[in-house]
């Protein structure tokens, strides 16, 4: 295998000076979630990464998981490109196409074998293999060749980690998700209807920094972004421990910024980083615009009651599982940042 | 149900973030003071309502040193108004934040020259002589 360049190598022969190289690696910290404590770990561990090969398949999928990953701030998409990883095969992004691109995915496979990385967006069909067909291969056949030689499968977005919107009722392609394909490989789920770009970037950063996949919680996903739900790290948290909430979307408490679990909100049982990551560049998350949680990262969402709904009328069962959650997270602030912190610190004990 | 017509951004800032922020602060300053370690507390981790960072920002105020960065894209080092505090932003090359962060500590360590780059600037200097 042709030996690729170090991460280190690769910004010295730019120019890059060492204060630009500690900024890099503090923001790195930072979209890793872990403590500011781990900068020179990750310092000398960039340092001396080799640039992984990446393959990334679509399937039944709207693209609106890439169009989410090339508005990554920190790294920039160019930057992931360019710099962090050899991205060999992407139909949207890539020049080549038909079996020019074909044609590059099956040398990085051969490159690369046992070492490249394999993204997936969209779910796969299973009713027909017409359904979804890409150079006449279909989708099920083109995942299990690409997923061979690969050191692990990230599922990115909602329809590869768990089937989405094409595996919603009544399903008419037979959609699944990734995992319930590839057995024998170890695969990341990086849910959301799209990712937020960061936690994407962040997920291939851990693995070019660390070479190692991060600690996953019991649907595959990494829990530095989905260890705590909206609802513990939600600014208007205070809100609901005080009672106050919106009723409808333009009442008194809607404009005053008030709690909207009662206009629906699945912050409570959502896992994700919106609430702290945040959308365009940390400018704002839904919730922040005035929209109650979809819960978009959480298995069969599309299914799961209606979005306007309030939990308590159908997702808790007697407004016991609410009450345990509350009574769990109540702190907020530094007690919920110290929480964060100990999660933090467990991750990479265990990472 | 009715339609969303209008969303108003809360009169007051107090969603109360801030002010755990502020305590953490406090207690890093013992530290800093007490056994001289430093502290960094990564804003981008913690929830903040609309206006609240900006509350916080205005609180620390601005103290008598700051300095500009410029390494993939810039980055401002502040001291606030409150000394051994330190607001740090980093921006990447299209002037999006990428980074923020409190520093309790007495000087930033980003702001040392690096001996990396100590050594590739006296190999530039020595070059100057040829």
């Amino acid at each position: 295998m042709k030996k690729r360049p170090t991460v280190g190598e690769i910004l010295q022969a730019k120019g890059v000076s060492r204060r630009g190289f500690l900024k890099y690696c503090a923001t790195t910290a930072s979209i890793l979630a872990l403590p500011p404590s781990m900068i020179p770990r990750i310092a000398e561990a960039i340092e001396n990464a080799r640039r992984p090969s990446v393959i990334w398949l679509s399937f039944q999928e709207c693209t609106g998981c890439t169009e989410s990953l090339t508005r990554s701030a920190s790294p920039t998409v160019e930057g992931l490109i360019f710099d962090a990883i050899s991205l060999d095969y992407h139909h949207t992004l890539q020049a080549a196409a038909g079996d020019q691109a074909e044609a590059a995915r099956h040398a990085a496979m051969k490159e690369n074998d046992g070492n490249y990385l394999v993204l997936v967006d969209g779910s796969i069909p299973l009713g027909n293999p017409g359904f979804s067909t890409i150079a006449g291969i279909s989708n099920v056949d083109m995942l299990k060749e690409t997923v061979a030689g690969a050191a692990a499968v990230v599922a990115i977005g909602s329809c590869a980690a768990f089937g989405g919107i094409p595996g919603a009722d009544p399903n008419p392609t037979g959609a699944v998700s990734v995992t319930d394909l590839v057995k024998d490989k170890p695969v990341i789920n990086v849910p959301g209807c799209p990712p937020i770009p960061m936690v994407m970037t962040a997920v291939l950063t851990q693995f070019l920094t660390f070479g190692q996949l991060p600690a996953l919680d019991k649907f595959g996903r990494p829990l530095a972004f989905y260890g705590q739900t909206i609802h513990d790290r939600c600014y208007r948290r205070p809100f609901y421990e005080q009672g106050k909430f919106a009723k409808t979307f333009d009442d008194e408490g809607a404009k005053a910024g008030w709690c909207l679990y009662k206009l629906g909100c699945k912050g409570p049982t959502t896992y994700n980083a919106c609430a702290t990551t945040k959308w365009n560049s940390g400018t704002s998350f839904p919730i922040e615009a005035g929209h109650p949680c979809l819960g978009c990262s959480e298995p069969n969402f599309w299914d799961d009651g209606g979005f306007y709904e309030p939990l308590s009328t159908g997702h808790f069962d007697s407004g016991e599982k609410l009450a345990g959650a509350a009574a769990a997270g109540v702190a907020l602030g530094a007690v919920a940042a110290a929480a964060g912190r100990r999660r933090q610190a467990k991750f990479m004990k265990e990472g | 149900m009715t339609t969303p017509q209008e969303v108003q951004r809360p009169t007051s800032p107090f969603h109360g973030n801030v002010r755990p922020i502020l305590n953490e602060v406090l207690h890093a300053l013992d530290k800093l003071l007490g056994t001289n370690e430093s502290t960094t507390i990564d804003l981008a981790s913690l929830p903040f309502g609309p206006g609240e960072l900006e509350h916080l920002e205005a609180l620390l105020g601005k103290g008598e040193l700051s300095a500009e960065l410029d390494a993939l894209g810039t980055s401002s080092i502040r001291e606030t108004a409150y000394p051994g505090v330190w607001w740090l932003e980093h921006r990447n090359a299209f002037d999006e934040v990428v980074g923020r962060y409190l520093e309790i500590t007495r000087t930033p360590e980003i702001l040392s020259s690096q001996d990396a780059d100590i050594v590739a600037g006296r190999a530039h200097l020595e070059d100057q002589f040829e």
